[in-house]
Order: structure tokens, then sequence, then C-alpha cells
């Protein structure tokens, strides 16, 4: 079959994966907006919040058989919560432990970068003893059948309702951002910390925010994944270099480009892994970073917090 | 007293007039001598922040070996000017021409900091910028040592000409540390100097660098009049073995006794060039200090050290 | 709260005064107020039994057993209702007592101790350390080992010996010149299948037309390595200091990857077998390495010392000055006219161009499948090198030895794979308490203390993130 017959299919598979890629990317782009800083260890949140939302849909789910009908909403209600939840503990309690010593001894960059690194090999290797270290499947939350053909694309309920999720968080988090007090304030710190503090705004708690909400985003989209892909110790790695990817290609540090480069990514690859070989699809994420980088490293939208939202 | 504009109309005549040969010898009686030997001529630079205009349209010429002064109430663009002439700003528009020696031009605008350094343009910073844990010498070997050559694997193996190079260099650091006399200081970290060593300390690391152009802000800034009248004398000996200085001060005092001439920006603009007198006269500048005045900023003569702040 | 005024500096920037009690360079030291008892029950204190309490139950649930997906929670509950965690939290509660009530000790005695301002020229590059030092560290090195048992040999080649190279390499990356490389094994790996390529026709489907003895592998790895690290580094050396981490990450992975993917040129996962050992046929000497480990280690314990001994040279150079300079202010260095870019670029390439020729070792050594390249070696190296004290070149060799020893005698007790876990947590500790490393340099940690201080910087990756106290 040729690339045009699979075109509107790979559209679609791209899109829901990208819409995925923008939810973790928001993360990156937040922390960097307010820090200066790439948060390296983001991708231990998403991947701790995935273990949370899918183990907590999993212990109520019935035994034998998909569930159906409000069963499934409700399911998939559970586990973006309790991802969620699991993915904004993570973020607090890196933040807390692994970022919080080194502020308050103004330590140097380079510190916070390694920092991140230790807590993100003792996150992944932690999960990996305590959860084993194969993959871990969710069963299907929905029957799989589809819901729709469009032009000649199946759309099944379960891309369905990840798209729709994640379209409706990243939706929410541009109105926090743009349209709310803590959004204003974490504008704010973004555009410049000394001034904002003389201005009255506590930039401690700004911060812890900040990481939050990332987490609250990276924990459900880890749950999103883990509907369609599965869970294991290890997963957070390639999504994250993904999600930097399109953070960086929107623009770092930009709400709304984080957002158009997850979907921008999420398309690429899809049709990069079909006109190549779908094991390399990794590695077009990672030609894209480059090229970015070399071509326009401030990005899409270019880098401020503070100018698209 | 000839204003920008005027000044700017007779800015071509420069480099061609200029003859090639032997540096200058001494500058103190050259003022007003060969108008045509420029060591630097900055024309309508124009360098703008977002909103901000820092400067705006600005054109400046130094003759070789002349001390020239600019000066300005706080935030007038006097270190922005700095940081266009040594690259680390990009104006928007204009030019900055640059002869090392008489008659061989180089354009300075788009080269990296460290190339223009190379080419001969030193500089120290407002808010001391020195290698803070390397010793006093050590930081003056990395301007001396910054035209060497030598490579990773010549130091590797010792090789004599890296051997020789390296204490070609630490001896000309010696020298410098001798002339700004902070000799005692030699393996001391540069942070645990005192203030007004450590900015005599910038002005040989500078100088290790073999400038043609020596740029210093603000060099008696926080220092006491026993350090100023040093700084004084050391500004005049550096003129005088050939470098020309281009000096950023607020005291105005320091100003009067060394500069040959003086460019005062504010907001932007360069609202007066001329001798120190003329320019003290000048109803204009008087103005502009006296608006600064009823702020914050220093006025001539009120020898304030200007708020800080950091190079972007 | 604004900590000791450094002196002779400008009001210092807003966000770079010390922390409470911390003594500022060169400046008095801070008096803590005097001790009541009932401070213990004070909320500072008492939270901070809380943390201690939580870290124990923290390492009840990292040495507890092993659990599975299928019941996610019972290993971590099963460690924590385990009577070993009275254990873990008498430690908690001890160690809590001696925080607080060893605070008022330890200040005093570190306040006779310490002189007001470190001696005149301390942080001075002296040539080297004490002569008689080294030449006692270097006669243990050489007798140790023949007292060892083989497996223990074996470990002090596999585990100490390449990885010290390694972190000495990456040391003239993350200590000289300030920046962080996460895919530094990819050049390793280079290092690695470069060797297969030119030395054996077998090893790999994909080899060169003749073979050559491994030993002139190692310019051509060399080379290899270092044009990977010019060809990666150049176009992102350029941006902001920490996109170099995550692209050389990714760098890394791919490399992983094609090692992986790639059956028809790497032999993929299965690896590559029978590289030839090293050997000599010169001049009548006829000696091949061959399965014993002593000689493998003798011969890299030679060439450790020599790229000590050359990394010191380099160190104190024009070139290691630059580097320092360019540490502690980019701009100035720039300004006094320092190439940042080329040097940068140079201490990258000597970095990876070190790696590739460890990986030649490792190839002639024995036999290696991608798995030997994994992402989580390059973390184990930058764990290394932040254990032992970037910047320090004795200190990198100790990391290797100390931690490397640590795996080889808990062997037993930790499994392979959970031994990441610790390694993080090394990592994450020395970042917070000690971040100039158990043997630090003088220089790195001077630099350290200053730019927390607010005076200067410490790495070349820019302005420290936002939000530090003021
Ligand atoms: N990096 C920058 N970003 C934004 N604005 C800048 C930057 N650098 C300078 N400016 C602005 O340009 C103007 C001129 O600043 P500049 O530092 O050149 O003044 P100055 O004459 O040196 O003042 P002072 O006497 O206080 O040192 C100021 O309004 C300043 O805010
Ligand atoms: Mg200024």
């Amino acid at each position: 079959m040729g690339f045009f017959d699979q075109f509107w299919q790979l559209t679609i598979d791209g899109l829901m994966v990208g819409s995925l890629y923008a939810v973790i990317a928001l993360g990156y782009t937040l922390v960097y907006g307010v820090l200066q800083l790439i948060n390296f260890a983001h991708s231990e949140v998403f991947m701790l919040g995935s273990f949370g939302g899918l183990f907590a849909a999993r212990a109520l789910l019935p035994d034998g058989g998909v569930p159906g009908g409000f069963q499934s909403v409700y399911l998939v209600a559970v586990g973006l919560a309790v991802g969620a939840l699991c993915g904004a503990l993570a973020a607090f309690t890196l933040e807390r432990v692994a970022y919080r010593p080194l502020r308050r001894r103004s330590a140097p960059r380079l510190a916070y970068l390694i920092s991140a690194i230790g807590a993100s090999l003792f996150a992944v290797n932690l999960a990996g003893k305590e959860f084993g270290r194969q993959n871990v499947d969710l069963p299907d939350l929905f029957h799989n059948d589809t819901v729709f053909t469009l032009f000649g694309a199946d759309v099944s309920t379960q891309s369905l309702v990840i798209f729709a999720v994640a379209i409706a968080m990243l939706v929410g988090l541009d109105r926090l951002v743009a349209g709310t007090r803590l959004g204003q304030g974490i504008r704010a710190v973004a555009q410049d910390a000394d001034t904002a503090v003389l201005m009255g705004v506590n930039v401690e708690r700004i911060i812890i925010v900040t990481f939050v909400v990332g987490g609250l985003l990276a924990g459900a989209g880890g749950f999103l994944y883990a509907m369609t892909f599965n869970a294991s110790y290890s997963m957070g790695f390639v999504p994250g270099v993904k999600a930097f990817t399109a953070a960086v290609l929107g623009g770092i540090g930009n709400v709304r480009g984080a957002m158009l480069g997850g979907l921008l990514l999420g398309l690429v690859e899809s049709y990069g892994g079909y006109l190549f070989q779908a094991s390399y699809k990794d590695v077009i994420a990672f030609l894209v970073l480059v090229a970015i980088l070399m071509i326009r490293p401030s990005g899409l939208l270019g880098e401020r917090l503070g100018r698209a939202a | 007293m000839s204003r920008a504009g005027s000044h700017r109309a007779s800015a071509r005549r420069g480099g061609a007039a200029a003859v090639p040969g032997a540096r200058q010898p001494s500058m103190m009686e050259n003022v007003g001598g060969d108008p045509g030997d420029l060591v630097v001529e900055a024309r309508d630079l124009s360098l703008r922040f977002g909103g901000v205009t820092s400067l705006d349209g600005v054109s400046l010429r130094q003759r070789r070996g002349e001390i020239l002064a600019v000066i300005g109430p706080n935030g007038a663009g006097k270190t922005s000017l700095f940081n266009c002439l040594t690259g680390a700003y990009r104006p928007q528009e204009g030019s900055v021409t640059f002869w090392p020696q008489p008659g061989q031009s180089t354009e300075l605008l788009g080269r990296r900091p460290h190339a223009i350094t190379r080419l001969g343009v030193a500089r120290t910073f407002q808010n001391i910028r020195l290698f803070p844990a390397l010793s006093a010498l050590e930081n003056v070997q990395i301007g001396t040592e910054v035209r060497q050559k030598y490579g990773p694997l010549s130091v590797v193996l010792g090789l004599p000409h890296a051997r020789r190079a390296e204490r070609d260099g630490v001896r000309r650091a010696a020298d410098l540390l001798d002339l700004v006399g902070l000799a005692h200081r030699t393996h001391e970290q540069a942070a645990s100097l005192p203030y007004g060593e450590q900015r005599r300390l910038e002005i040989a690391r500078a100088l290790g660098t073999d400038p043609r152009l020596l740029l210093l802000d603000e060099p008696a800034a926080g220092t006491n009049p026993v350090e100023k009248r040093d700084l004084a004398a050391l500004v005049t000996r550096i003129a005088a073995t050939g470098v020309s200085v281009l000096l950023i001060e607020h005291d105005m005092g320091l100003v009067m006794s060394l500069a040959t001439t003086v460019a005062v920006l504010n907001f932007g603009r360069m609202i007066a060039y001329g001798s120190p007198s003329e320019v003290q006269r000048d109803p204009a500048v008087i103005e502009a200090y006296l608006g600064a005045d009823s702020g914050t900023g220093p006025g001539p003569g009120a020898g304030g050290a200007g708020n800080r702040r950091e190079l972007g | 709260m604004t900590g000791p005024n450094v002196p002779g500096q400008p009001a210092p920037r807003s966000s770079t005064s010390t922390r409470e009690g911390r003594e500022g360079p060169g400046g008095p030291r801070r008096v803590r107020p005097s001790w009541h008892p009932a401070g213990l029950r004070s909320p500072a204190r008492l939270r901070q039994l809380g943390v201690l309490v939580l870290l124990g139950l923290l390492a009840a649930v990292v040495t507890g057993p092993t659990g599975n997906s299928d019941h996610p929670l019972r290993a971590a509950w099963d460690s924590i209702a385990d009577p070993r965690i009275v254990l873990f939290l008498v430690i908690a509660v001890v160690l809590w007592l001696i925080v607080a009530l060893g605070g008022q000790l330890r200040t005093l005695a570190v306040r006779w101790t310490t002189p007001v301002r470190e001696p005149v020229g301390a942080a001075y590059g002296r040539r080297g350390g004490p002569i008689a030092l080294n030449l006692a560290l270097l006669a243990v090195a050489i007798i140790a080992p023949m007292l060892f048992s083989t497996a223990a040999q074996q470990w002090m080649v596999d585990g100490v010996g390449i990885y010290a190279l390694l972190a000495l390499g990456l040391n003239v990356v993350v200590g000289y010149a300030g920046l962080l490389d996460l895919g530094y094994i990819a050049f390793f790996a280079i290092g690695a299948y470069t060797t297969a390529y030119f030395t054996s026709q077998t090893a790999m489907p994909w080899h060169a037309p003749f073979t050559l003895n491994p030993f002139f592998v190692f310019p051509i790895a060399l080379l290899l390595a270092a044009l990977a690290g010019v060809v990666l580094g150049a176009p992102t050396l350029r941006l902001r200091g920490d996109y170099l981490a995550i692209v050389t990450l990714g760098f890394g992975e791919i490399i992983h990857l094609l090692a992986n993917n790639a059956d028809g040129v790497t032999n993929g996962a299965r690896g590559a077998f029978g590289v030839p050992h090293l050997s000599i046929h010169l001049l009548g000497i006829d000696y091949t390495w061959g399965i014993d480990p002593l000689p493998y280690y003798y011969l890299l314990l030679a060439i450790i010392v020599i790229v000590m001994i050359a990394f010191g040279r380099l160190e104190r150079s024009r070139i290691g000055r630059s580097w320092a300079a360019i540490r502690e202010d980019e701009i100035a260095a720039e300004a006094t006219g320092v190439a940042t870019l080329r040097l940068k670029l140079l201490a990258f390439a000597i970095g990876a161009s070190v790696s590739g020729f460890a990986g030649v070792l490792f190839a002639s050594k024995q036999f290696f499948n991608p798995q030997s390249f994994s992402l989580q070696a390059s973390f184990f190296i930058v764990a290394v090198v932040i254990f032992g004290g970037m910047g320090s070149r004795l200190g990198v060799v100790v990391g290797a030895v100390v931690l490397q020893g640590l795996t080889f005698y808990l062997r037993d007790l930790v499994a392979p794979a959970d031994r990441y876990i610790y390694f993080g947590a090394v990592i994450v500790t020395m970042m917070i308490f000690r971040p100039q490393g158990l043997v630090p340099s003088r220089r790195r940690r001077r630099e350290i203390e200053l730019s927390e201080a607010g005076v200067g910087a410490a790495d070349a990756l820019g302005a420290a993130p936002t939000g530090a106290r003021p």
C-alpha cells in the first residue's frame, strides 16, 4: 500500500501520539519558562504517573472481559485522576529533593542537571525493582471497535478518547496560564523573576505550582499513554526525549509552542516511521531536534512563556 | 565645540589621510595633531532592546593615542556603546571601524568578542568580572596567552616552543602586575583582593592582550581618593605607551584631568563632543545632568559610582 | 536574609548570597544562635526528623524485596512491615540527633580549624599532589591486585580500570570545560565497533578488507571518536549549555539503537565475537594479552597514569587556564580573547577520544554487545566523576575504585540492575551535600563556593536558574 493510501490513517495516529507528546512537553516548557532549566527527570514523572493510573484502573477492572459503557468512562476517569495525582506527587518530591536544596544554595547550573539525572536514575530503577522489569499491559478499557471512518481511516473509541482528553488538558492549561491569577504569576516569574519578587509574587510557590501542574499533566498523559501502548520502568526515556523535542520545536518556555510542537512531531514521526522503518522512528525525533537546534534554536513560536500565552 | 552632527560630516577623511608606518610615539602632545589618524570610528550606531532604545544613532571618533572620555547620566547608553564596540552586543544599525595600525582598517561589527580582542580592542567591565578562583597572575596570563598558538599535543608532550610560550606569558603577566602595582598579590586569588585592586587587576588583564585600544568602564567607581589618584597616573602611563584609552567615568574631576576629549551621551544620543572645558560649559550637558540630578544619577563632578548593572 | 558580603565585590546580586551560617569567601563566619534543648522540638527540627524518617522508609524500600507488577505495592509494603524497619528508623533518629546536637560542635570545630582565608596561592595550580603520596598510591595500585582473587582481579580490569579511564575522559568535559555529556558511552561504542571492524573478519558482518593489530586501531578510534565529538558538538555548543546534555543523550541512544538494530552491520543484539586480543610483535618481543586479567590490569594502569599526567599538564597550561576562565566567567573570557567555542569543542573532542580509545581496549579484551553501551553506563560514568570530584584527576579514579569496589563487594546482596538505584541516590546526595566530590579539585571547590556566594560561575552553562534563595 502506498503512502497516500495510508495518509489519513497515519495522520490520525500521528495526531493522537502527538497530543500526548504535547501534554508531556508542557511540563518541560513550564519548568523551563520559570526556572530556565531543563527538567531531565520529567520523563520519570510521566512514568510514575503512568504506573499509578494503570494500577488503579487495573485494580478496579472487573474480572475477565472488557468493560463497556459507563464503566469504561469511570475507569478512564479514575486512571486519569490517579495518574495525575501520582505525577504531581512525583514532581513535587522531585522539586523538593533534587532541586530545592540546590536553589537554596544558588548552586551552579550544572549541579541541577546532574542532580536531575541522579533522580531520574534512581526513580527508573526503583520502579524497575518494585514493579518488575517487564512491560505491563493495561487491558483494553473500550471495545476497540471503530467509531467512524474518516477519509478511509479508522478512528477507534480509544484513540478518540485519548485525543479528546489530551486536547482538553492542553486547552485547560492554556486557559490557566493565560487567564488566571496563578497563570499571571507564572508568566511574571518567567519574564523576570527579580521584578516578580518586587511585585509581591511568591516565587517559591510559583515554582512548586509549576512543577505540580507539569506533574499533573505528565501523570495523566502517562495513563493515556499506557492505554494505547504499555507501561514499563524504562518507558519514560523515549517519550521524554520526544516531548522535549516538541517543546524545543515550538520554542521552549512557550506553552502554545509546546502544543504545536507536540502535534507536529507526532505527525512527522508517523509519516517518517511509515516511509522509512518503524524501528528508526525514535531516530527521526532526534534528527528533528538537531535540525531545529541548528536552523532555528528558538523554535517555531519563539521562546517566551509570557509571549504566546 | 563640535556637536555630534558636524563631527559626523567630517568622518570620512580618516583612514585615507593616515600614513601607514610606525606607531605614534607619544600622544599627550599629539592632541589636536593629525586629525586623520583615527584608531576607532563608530558610525550611526543604533541598539534597541524590544521597546528600549539604548543607542540612537551614535557616532564617535577617537584619534590614536587620545584619551577619550564618555560621560552621561545613568542609563544613557555608555556601557551599551562599549558592548557594541567589543562585540558583546550587535547593534541593529551602524558600523564600527578599527585601525590596529595606521592605515589598516577593519570592520568590527559582526565579529565575535574574542576576535575583536585579538585584533587589539580590550576592555574592563563596570561590574568587575575577574576569574575569581584564578590567581592574579593567572588572570593576567589569560590575557597574555591569547594569541599563543600551540595546541594540546605540544602541551602534553612538553615541547620546547610551548614551554617557551608559557614562560613568556608568565613574564609578561608578571610585568603587568608590576605596572598596576599588584606584584605583591601575584599568587593570590582574584576574589580575595580588595575592590580597588580588583579594578586594577582587570586593567592588567586587559593590557595583557596587548591592545591598541583600551576601553575602561568606570574604572574609578567605588575607589577611594588615593586609589583614584593612582588610577589617573596609571591611565596616563598606559596612554604613554601608545595605547588609546576610551574611558567611561562619572567622576568629573578624573575626566577633566585625564581626558583630551569628552563625549556626552544622554538617552542614547550623543549630545556633546569636545574638549573637557567646552563640554562642561555646554548648556545641553548641564541640562541633561540637571535633569538627571532630579532623579537618581550623579551630576558632573559628583563622583558617584552609579548603579551597577549586569552585562547582558 | 542576606548572607555575608563578599569583600571587594560590588553589592552581591540579588540571587546570590550565601546560605545562613555558611562562610562567605574570606569573610567572617556567622555565629549561630546558641543551642537550647528545647530547640529539638522546634518546627524546623521536627520537620528534619520527619524528612529523615521518610528517608529511612525509602531506604528500607530500596533495600527491601523485589516486587512485580501483579502486586505493585506489596514489595514496598513488605519492606516497611519487616522488622528491619526498626533499624532504619533508629538510624534516622540517631542521625537526626547528630545533626541537631552536633551542629554547634561542628561549627566550633570548623571555626577553630579553618583559617580565615585560604592560604596564599591555595588554588594556584601546584604541580600535581605531593610526589610521595602519588608514588605511594601508585605502589598500592601495583601491588594490591596481586593479593586479590582472580574474580576480583578481573573486576579491577573490567569494572575499575576501564571506568577510571572513561571517567578521566569525561572529567575533561564535565570537570574542565564545565559541560555535561550524557551520551559519553557512545564514543566508547564507536571505539569498540571500530576495533571489531578493523581487527577481525568474523566479529561483525561488516568488516575491513584487511585486518589490523588492535594496537593500530588506537589512533584510528581516537580520531574517529574525536571527529564524532566535533560533528556533534560544533552545532550544539553554540547554543545554550544544557542543550548539549540532551543532544548527547539522544546521540548516545541513537548509537545504541543502531548497534542493536543494524543486524547486517554490527551483528545486532548478538554482539561482536572474536575480536583478537592485544598483542605486540616488535623487535623480537612477542607478547599477547590473553585471558589472564593481570597483564590487562597493568596495561590499563600504565595508560591511566599516562593520561593522568597528560591531563595534568593540560590543566596547568594555557588551555586548562582558559577552561577555568570559561567556567568562572564566560563573558569575561570572551572579552579577554579566549575562543570559548573552540575550547569547549576541544574539551568535548578530547573527552570523546579518550572514550574511543577505551573502547578499543574494551573490545580487544572481551566479547561485547550493545548492552555494554547502554545509557545507564553513561550515567554511571557521570556518577563516578561526580562522586570522585569533578575536575580532580585523582578524584575520578578514586571514584571509580570506590563505586566499583562497592559493587563488587555487594554483588551478592544487590542485583546488578538495582545498582543504579544506589548510583542515582549517590549522584543526588553528592549534589546536595558535597558537589565538589570526595577528593575535590581545589580550584573546582573554590569555584563552587564562590559562585554560590555570587562571585563568578562554576560551569559553562550560563547563569544559575531562577528561584535561588535571596
Ligand atoms: N541587555 C539589555 N537588555 C535590555 N535593556 C538593556 C540591556 N542593556 C542595556 N539596556 C538598556 O539600555 C539603556 C542604557 O544602558 P547602559 O548600561 O548602556 O547605560 P550606562 O550609560 O552604562 O549607565 P550607567 O551609568 O548606569 O552604567 C538602559 O535603559 C538599559 O536599561
Ligand atoms: Mg554603564
